[in-house]
């Protein structure tokens, strides 16, 4: 098939950046859309044209590199799909797709479709984690866990870090992502202890990063490769209200 | 150079304990003096960077990926092995490491690989520690599932994510760390060189890769955990940007290279489609306890696979080995696909791809039972392929997926260069020829979290702490080497893209380099190899500048150093006149075509010095002693 592309291109941060038009002809229906951006980035390569920069890398849905918004739906129309999971045969001949960077004030561009997603490490590095240091544990079936809250704990757990959920909020909240950290360690007896501080960091370095805030339009679960439900957002903000009421 | 293994003598099981009381140590005080550098963040590098900065040493990891939590172990599925017994099946430490040391056919270190099946039990408890969900029974205990290479179930996991839990694990822990300020991470910055001072390795040089700046880091150890080297085959089931540059680079400064040819072929993935390919995607093996593997019988049979009656499809799995049948270990299916689609009865466009069917196991069970079992991975393989697995058979075939082999290290994961570190992938110790399935996360982990913290403060204590700078001239040297070649890589202007390279690299490795090796096309692969280097380095095209992202130059560098490494995993296959695990030799098989072992002549670790670009590398052998399990031929008919 032949499509035409309409790709963000943006030397570095302090370029403006526009849209460019081109042509990408005998595309396979069998490739992937990342595979099509290979093929347009040689033509490029071949005609003196710098390539168009994306972040990608395992290429099989699970370490969250790529992004990209296409056609307006970060990772594309297809549900719970990461961008190199979705296939050219949901396309068809002639078809004119854009293609531009996931946006947020707290993702800036870094140049073309690759955006500084650093926020969601420093976020993490708040209080993502729960303090034990190596050596020292329990026997692991010491901590008898439910298998519904595992299992619960796990649907949170899922999350890539890949920031589609942001891209896709017209608030550009990451209540979903820290909302999935949070409730995957409120759901286990290993979370307890740090509960209360854990709710309070995240969310004061989400402000600090510049995410906005929820107003329930649920775009993020929509466009979540994972699946991860709006649930989680609920679960964290119960959490917040929970730690507030507490003395820090 | 005569190498020392500096395995502690003793009865195995107390070797490890001893060696932990006679090493050196730090004293808490003194730990802050102390700076490690760590390159990778995967499973091997977070747990070692999070472990040493508890400790209160100081620590820089980098990676070149957006994020330490994207690093390649993310994408493994299966799980992780550990000889806990929870299911009273009768594992034990010795039994996981008989299993691991016999997968391996008996060419690993035995004192490496009994201590990693000892330091498996902690692994499962730190990581519960953390919060990583495991599945669990309805008792609120830990499952587990059995996998290939052994009688136990000893495997633990999380869905199909095993790997990402992991090392999301990890990350945490090494995100506490930097939120205390006792790791500075480094993300989007790519290690380039190695840097020694006096004989030690004391830093490296990195390139910032949103910049382009090149800078030097000084500390007193240097640990690379930056994984193995299966994208020299261009397609493999790796992450894009997966390279041997790290590894490569300490390799030219003078660390050894061992068993470079010792590569894992897993034969259950999605086949190639067409030449625009950028990566192969895994099916995991349990598929192959429910699916059967066939072929017409006929050549260049190209009716669906509906449409070819039972007579006429030979289910040669089940024919040539009946007692294992669809599930005989890894080496062997691939070797057999790639046997049958050579005779010119595979399946599919390209003909390169066997069927995975499970018409029996639907009728059998109901497709109900199929879809809980393997659903998950029936509709990845829908959405890549665009066919429903429950209608149509799957169509697979081998990729590469694992390097067995790497940089040569002792029982404390130090090289030959002091102070250099390795762990994870990019060692060569534990899993000999072969690797078993879920032996490769629990090896990571091992290492970063209950070994080398051990081992690299006896190196410490010995040295004392130097306070080295990057500001001294042997740093600016090597800074200055890399601009050199960075600079080469943008003035070339040619005519070929950096891929274009890679491809046709990766197709001469996998012809001559791949599942079977011999003589004569692993001599014509020593010919072509430096040829298509020369190539490069005259006619390669790489845009824009140097001081700013430029994903391009970063390929360079990489298909670079993939262009000579390439040559020397030939060297050690040819020099190798046998064949072991995953090294098939063609001309050394037994009557029925199985692997023929030469324990006499090559019961030894193959370690390569290099000697310049180009030359032939000097072999250093370490030779490996069996006092435990003497090596035996495996049988799977």
């Amino acid at each position: 098939m032949n499509l035409t592309l309409k790709v963000w291109r943006q030397k570095n941060a302090q370029d403006k950046g526009r849209l460019e038009t081109y042509e990408a002809n005998n595309i396979s229906e069998h490739m992937s859309f990342l595979e099509m951006l290979d093929v347009v980035n040689e033509q490029l390569v071949g005609e003196g044209v710098d390539p168009i920069h994306f972040d990608h890398d395992c290429r099989e849905g699970i370490c969250g590199a790529c992004s990209l918004v296409i056609n307006g739906t970060p990772h594309g129309h297809q549900k719970a799909t990461t961008t190199c999971q979705l296939h050219m045969r949901h396309f068809k001949d002639g078809d004119t797709i854009y293609i531009e960077p996931f946006r947020a004030k707290a993702f800036p561009v870094i140049k073309d479709l690759v955006v500084d997603r650093s926020a969601f490490d420093r976020i993490m590095q708040a209080g993502g984690f729960v303090s034990v240091n190596t050596g020292g544990v329990p026997d692991a079936n010491a901590i008898p866990i439910p298998k519904e809250a595992a299992d619960k704990a796990m649907d949170a757990a899922a999350c890539i870090g890949c920031g589609a959920c942001v891209a896709a909020c017209k608030n550009a909240s990451a209540m979903l992502f820290v909302g999935a950290k949070v409730s995957q360690f409120a759901s286990l007896p290993q979370g307890q202890v740090e509960r209360e501080k854990r709710a309070r960091a995240m969310v004061a370095q989400m402000d600090a990063e510049g995410f906005g805030n929820c107003t329930n339009f649920f775009e993020c679960e929509a466009v979540c490769p994972k699946e991860i439900k709006v649930s989680v957002i609920a679960k964290m903000i119960r959490e917040f209200f929970r730690a507030a009421s507490t003395k820090s | 150079m005569k190498l020392e293994s500096k395995a502690p003598s003793g009865p195995i099981a107390q070797k490890w304990e001893k060696h932990k009381f006679d090493m050196k140590l730090v004293n808490p005080a003194n730990k802050r003096k102390y700076k490690a550098i760590v390159v990778g963040s995967g499973l091997a590098g977070g747990s070692a960077a999070a472990s040493l900065a508890e400790l209160g040493y100081n620590v820089d990891c980098f990676c070149f990926q957006d994020s330490a939590r994207r690093a390649h172990s993310i994408s493994a599925q299966g799980g992780i092995n550990a000889a806990k017994n929870y299911q009273n099946d009768g594992d034990s430490v010795y039994r996981l490491f008989y299993d691991t040391i016999k997968g391996g056919d008996f060419r690993s270190r035995e004192a490496n690989t009994y201590r990693l099946a000892e330091v498996s039990v902690n692994i499962i408890d730190q990581c519960v520690a953390q919060g990583v969900p495991f599945a669990r029974e309805y008792g609120g205990l830990l499952a587990n599932r059995s996998f290939g290479g052994a009688q136990v179930s000893r495997t633990f996991y999380a869905r199909g994510q095993t790997g990402q839990q992991l090392l999301l694990g990890a990350y945490s822990a090494l995100s506490r760390q930097i939120g205390l300020g006792k790791v500075k991470m480094y993300p989007r910055t790519e290690m380039l060189d190695l840097v020694l001072v006096d004989g030690h390795a004391k830093g490296i040089v990195v390139r910032n890769l949103v910049t382009g700046k090149v800078t030097s880091h000084a500390a007193d150890a240097v640990i690379l955990a930056t994984g193995g080297y299966g994208n020299v085959f261009y397609l493999s089931t790796n992450a894009m940007a997966c390279n041997v540059t790290a590894a490569y680079r300490a390799y030219k400064r003078g660390a050894l290279f061992a068993n470079p040819c010792y590569t894992q072929i897993h034969p259950t993935c999605i086949p190639v489609s067409g030449d625009y390919q950028s990566k192969l995607t895994l099916m995991s093996e349990s598929l192959r306890n429910d699916g059967r593997i066939w072929v017409p019988k006929a050549k260049g049979d190209k009716r669906k696979a509906a449409d070819i009656p039972e007579n006429e499809r030979d289910y040669y799995l089940e024919r040539k080995y009946p007692s294992f049948g669809n599930l005989a270990p890894r080496d062997i299916s691939s070797r057999s696909a790639k046997e049958v689609c050579d005779e010119g009865r595979g399946v599919g466009e390209t003909g390169y791809g066997v069927y995975l069917d499970f018409a029996d196991a639907i009728g059998r069970l109901g497709e109900d039972v199929i879809r809980e079992r393997y659903g998950n991975l029936f509709d990845m393989y829908e959405r890549i392929t665009g066919e429903n697995p429950y209608k149509t058979p799957m169509r697979i075939y081998p990729a590469s997926h694992y390097t067995m082999g790497g940089l040569w290290v002792d029982y404390n994961l130090e090289s030959n260069i002091p102070g250099l570190f390795v762990i994870g992938e990019a060692n060569f110790s534990d899993h000999g020829a072969n690797r078993l399935g879920a032996s490769a996360l629990m090896q990571g982990l091992a290492d970063g979290y209950f070994v080398l913290p051990y081992t690299i403060g006896d190196y410490f204590a010995r040295v004392g702490a130097k306070n080295i700078q990057p500001d001294r001239s042997e740093f600016k040297e090597v800074e200055k080497e890399v601009e050199e070649r960075t600079n080469k890589l943008l003035s070339i202007n040619g005519t070929r893209s950096v891929d274009s390279f890679h491809k046709e690299l990766g197709k001469l490795m996998w012809e001559y380099c791949g599942m079977a090796r011999n003589k004569q096309g692993l001599e014509k692969a020593l010919q072509e190899i430096p040829a298509l280097r020369e190539r490069f380095w005259n006619d390669v095209k790489v845009l824009g500048e140097g001081s700013e992202m430029n994903l391009s130059l970063e390929n360079a560098g990489r298909v670079a150093d993939f262009l000579e490494f390439g040559e020397i995993m030939c060297i050690d296959a040819l020099d190798r006149e046998e064949s072991c695990g995953a090294h098939f030799r063609e001309e050394y098989q037994t009557d029925e075509g199985e692997a023929l072992r030469n324990d006499k002549k090559y019961s030894y670790v193959a370690a390569w010095e290099h000697r310049g670009v180009g030359k032939k590398p000097e072999l250093h052998k370490e030779e490996l002693e069996f006092e435990f399990e003497k090596p035996a031929t495996r049988s799977y008919k």
